[in-house]
């Protein structure tokens, strides 16, 4: 089939950049999205153009690197899928698609459409794990975990950390990010001891990294490749209120002392 | 070039204890003041780097992509074996030890596999200390399944998403220690060479991929954990950016390189779909758990596969090895797939493919069942090929996967290069000649989390290093050396991509050091490689400048090794005159086409000295010593 792109290119350094129309050719309906931009780079550098820049590396919809805008929605049309597993028959003759960079005062662009993710990091650094150095652990048996809330843990951890959440989110929020990581820990026993602690962390981080806040819009849950559930963001509110609470009354104690 | 195993002496089973009590220790006070540069973050790097630095080192990890999370080893997908025996069925720490060395054809230090089998539960219990989500039972306890070339239950698993548990357990506990500031990690950021001043490793020159800055990182001790080099075949199921760059900048520093025709292609991926193809995908081995293998009886059958009644159908694996039946070791399983290709029974439309049919699991166990197990894998066949596998059985071709060989190291992970440590698929050890599944995950995690630690420590106690700063003239010519080759590749401006170039050395390897090697094949790339890297140098087209993010730079850096590298591969399974795991060299096999070792002349491991460019790399040879095993011929008949 034979496409018209529109592609955001950004010079690295650059503040801004601008949307390049190009023609896509004779692109196989079983190509990935990325092999018809491969495709469509091999041809520019042929022409003697500069590339298009963009971030990937697992091809299989787990690293997370891969993410673009794709006519104004994050990953593109198929639910649950990340851009590398999205393939050109979702696409028909004669479209033009749009692709751009995913957009969030916390993503700066580097150059076209990679962006720098590494608020993303900072937010885990802040609290998202368990305290536990390599050698101090009991057996592995010795921690029983009831089945469902194993099950919801592993729900919560399949986030790969893709940042199209951040990017559908109208306020730029990392709420539906956070709450995956907050929620996957807090569904275990071992996730207990800090659960409280970490909750305050990362939402303090989140903030400092200007993401916005969560208004309830819902388009994380729809733009996720791994369909995390916006059931975590209510599950995050709860913890943090009861943390808060907790917290004061640690303060308060403290200070009586 | 001396090749020290350093395998402690004493009984297999006490080997590592003795050795964890007669190693030096760095004081508590003093780990501070060390340095060390840990070159990978995924699973290998990932512990290392999160576990030496709650020790108190003062660590520095790198990695190319733009988080740690992003590694490949989060693409793992099956599982992580450890020798737990909670199934009570029979597995023990030697049983795991026996499979582990016989899966590899006899070709691994039987003294790494026994401690990496005793390390194994360890993991386990580290990884759900930190909260690793691993599929559990209703009574709350853990769940296992069975791999490939084991006859008990000992993989963990996490859905179909093991690596990416393990790997985010890894990475919190990586981030816990950059927040703790002990650690530095430094992302998208590309190692290109190794310092090595007076014979000892320390430091390394990298490039920032972001503002094109070449920088220079000095320490106590590198740890390079940088992956597999699988990508050398161009197509696999590495990930795009697995490269071979630092393992083989350090062996032209001084590093041995250990068997590096030994790599393993996985039975199970689906199969390439024209020329646009990037990459392959995996299907997990634990598949073959429940799905049956098999093709049409007759050459050339193009029914579609429901029309074809059972008994005109070839369960070749349960046919030719009834006790093992599908779940036999990826190397046989891979063979038995080519052979009935080659004799015009594959399908597909370019017959390179084999079913793999879950009809019969799915009427045994129902639908429901067989989702909960592999459901995300059976969502990512149907997105790639547009094909429901509960309706219609997948088509899988096999596909490089893993790559045994790496950088020699002795029993402490340590290179020949005093100094420099090398740990998980970057190194050679406990494989052999073939691996088993699920235990590239352990592997990676032992060394991290519980064997570098140690070692490295034992190292640091006794190294006695003088203070060295980037005015010395060996750090200022590496930094010159590596600026250098990057303002060459830039210079060139030729007519040729750097994918042209890397497709057709994936297509020399593929066909002629792929599933089944020939001398005549083998000699013809030693003479086609040389040729094709002088054509890069002369035509290779990098667009763009060195000062800012240029993918096309970082990998033309990458194939520009990958065509050094690819040579060495070749004249090793050139010097390898028998078959053995994934080696499979056309000349040597039994009469029933299964692979011959000759143990009288080959029971060592290739260690590869290199000379110069130009100049032809010399042989060095450890001896494999089996004092706990016997050496028999691999049956899972
Ligand atoms: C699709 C797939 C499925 C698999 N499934 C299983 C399984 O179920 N069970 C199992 O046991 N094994 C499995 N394996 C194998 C296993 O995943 C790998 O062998 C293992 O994860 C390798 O881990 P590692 O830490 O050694 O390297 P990697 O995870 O490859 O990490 C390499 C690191 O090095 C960095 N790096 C590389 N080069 C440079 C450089 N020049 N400069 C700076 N940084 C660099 C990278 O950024 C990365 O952080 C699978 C492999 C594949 C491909
Ligand atoms: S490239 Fe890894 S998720 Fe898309």
């Amino acid at each position: 089939m034979n496409l018209t792109l529109y592609v955001w290119r950004q010079p690295a350094g650059s503040p801004s950049g601008q949307l390049v129309k190009y023609d896509a050719p004779d692109i196989s309906p079983d190509m990935s999205f990325l092999e018809m931009l491969d495709v469509t780079n091999e041809r520019l550098i042929a022409r003697g153009e500069q590339p298009i820049a963009f971030d990937h590396d697992c091809r299989e919809g787990i690293c997370g690197s891969c993410g673009m805008m794709i006519n104004g929605v994050a990953h593109g049309p198929m639910k649950g899928t990340a851009t590398c597993q999205l393939h050109m028959r979702s696409f028909k003759d004669g479209d033009t698609i749009y692709i751009e960079p995913w957009r969030a005062r916390a993503f700066p662009v580097i150059k076209d459409l990679v962006v720098d993710r590494g608020a993303l990091d900072r937010i885990v650094a802040a609290g998202g794990y368990i305290s536990v150095s390599t050698g101090s652990a009991p057996d592995g048996n010795a921690i029983p975990v009831p089945k469902t809330d194993a099950d919801a843990a592993m729900d919560a951890a399949a986030c790969i950390g893709c940042g199209a959440c951040v990017a559908a989110c109208p306020n730029a929020s990392a709420m539906l990010f956070t709450s995956a990581k907050v929620g996957h820990l807090k569904m275990l026993p071992q996730g207990q001891p800090e659960r409280g602690r970490r909750v305050l962390a990362m939402e303090a981080q989140m903030e400092a990294e200007g993401f916005g806040g969560c208004t309830w819009h819902g388009e994380c849950e729809e733009a996720c490749p791994k369909e995390i559930s916006i059931d975590w963001i209510v599950e995050l509110y709860r913890d943090y209120i009861w943390a808060t609470v907790v917290r004061r009354e640690e303060r308060a104690a403290e200070a009586a002392i | 070039m001396e090749l020290k195993s350093k395998v402690p002496s004493g009984p297999l089973q006490e080997k590592w204890d003795r050795h964890r009590f007669e190693m030096k220790l760095v004081n508590p006070a003093n780990k501070r003041k060390f340095s060390v540069l840990v070159v990978g973050s995924g699973l290998a790097g990932g512990s290392a780097a999160a576990t030496l630095g709650e020790l108190g080192y003062n660590v520095k990890c790198f990695c190319f992509q733009d988080s740690p999370r992003r590694a490949h080893s989060i693409a793992a997908q099956g599982g992580i074996n450890a020798a737990k025996n909670y199934q009570n069925d029979g597995d023990s720490i030697w049983r795991l030890f026996y499979d582990t060395v016989k899966g590899g054809d006899f070709r691994a230090r039987e003294a790494n596999v026994y401690r990496l089998a005793q390390i194994s539960v360890n993991i386990i219990d580290q990884c759900v200390a930190q909260g690793v989500p691993f599929a559990r039972e209703y009574g709350g306890l853990l769940a296992n399944r069975s791999f490939g070339g084991a006859q008990v239950s000992r993989t963990f698993y996490a859905r179909g998403q093991t690596g990416q548990q393990l790997l985010l357990g890894c990475y919190q506990a990586l981030e816990r220690q950059v927040a703790a500031g002990t650690v530095r990690m430094h992302t998208r950021t590309e190692m290109l060479d190794l310092i090595v001043v007076d014979g000892v490793a320390r430091g390394i020159v990298t490039r920032d991929m972001v503002t094109g800055a070449i920088e220079t990182h000095l320490a106590d001790a590198v740890i390079l954990a940088t992956g597999g080099y699988g990508n050398v075949f161009y197509l696999s199921t590495n990930a795009k950016g697995c490269n071979v760059t630092a393992t083989w900048r350090a062996h032209r520093r001084g590093a041995a390189f250990g068997n590096p025709c030994y790599t393993q292609i996985h039975p199970t991926c689906i199969p390439v779909s024209g020329d646009h193809q990037s990459k392959l995908t995996l299907m997990s081995e634990s598949l073959r758990n429940d799905g049956r293998v098999w093709v049409p009886k007759k050459q050339g059958d193009n029914r579609p596969p429901h029309a074809i009644p059972e008994d005109e159908r070839d369960y070749y694996l349960e046919r030719k090895y009834p006790s093992f039946g599908n779940l036999c070791p990826r190397d046989i399983a891979s063979r038995a797939a080519k052979e009935v290709c080659d004799e015009g029974r594959g399908v597909g439309p370019n017959g390179l493919g084999v079913y793999l049919d879950f009809g019969s699991a799915i009427q045994r166990v129902g639908e429901a069942k067989i989702a909960e197990r592999y459901g995300n894998l059976f969502q990512m066949y149907e997105r790639i090929t547009d094909e429901n596998p509960y309706k219609v059985p997948m088509r899988i071709y096999p596909a490089v996967h893993y790559t045994m060989g790496g950088l020699w190291v002795d029993y402490n992970l340590m290179s020949t290069i005093p100094g420099l440590h090398v740990l998980g698929e970057a190194n050679f050890s406990d494989h052999g000649a073939n691996r088993l599944g699920a235990s590239a995950l352990m592997q990676g995690l032992a060394d991290g989390y519980f064997v570098i630690p140690y070692t490295i420590g034992d190292y640091l106690a006794q190294a006695a290093l003088p203070k060295l700063d980037e005015s010395h003239p060996e750090v200022r010519a590496t930094v010159a050396a590596v600026t250098e080759r990057t303002a060459q590749l830039l210079a060139v401006k030729g007519k040729r991509t750097v994918d042209s170039f890397h497709r057709e050395l994936g297509k020399l390897m593929w066909d002629n050091c792929g599933m089944a090697r020939t001398a005549a094949g083998l000699r013809h790339n030693l003479q086609r490689i040389p040729e094709l890297r002088a054509e890069f140098w002369q035509n290779v087209n990098v667009p763009g400048s060195g000062a800012e993010l240029n993918q096309s730079l970082e990998k033309a850096g990458r194939v520009a090794d990958f065509l050094e590298f690819a040579e060495l591969m070749c004249l090793d399974a050139l010097h390898r005159e028998e078959s053995c795991g994934g080696h499979f060299r056309t000349e040597h096999q039994t009469p029933d086409g299964e692979a011959q070792r000759d143990d009288a002349n080959f029971t060592y491991v290739a260690a590869w000295e290199y000379q110069g460019p130009g100049k032809a790399p010399v042989l060095h040879k450890e001896p494999l010593a089996f004092e706990n095993v016997k050496l028999s011929t691999r049956s899972y008949k």
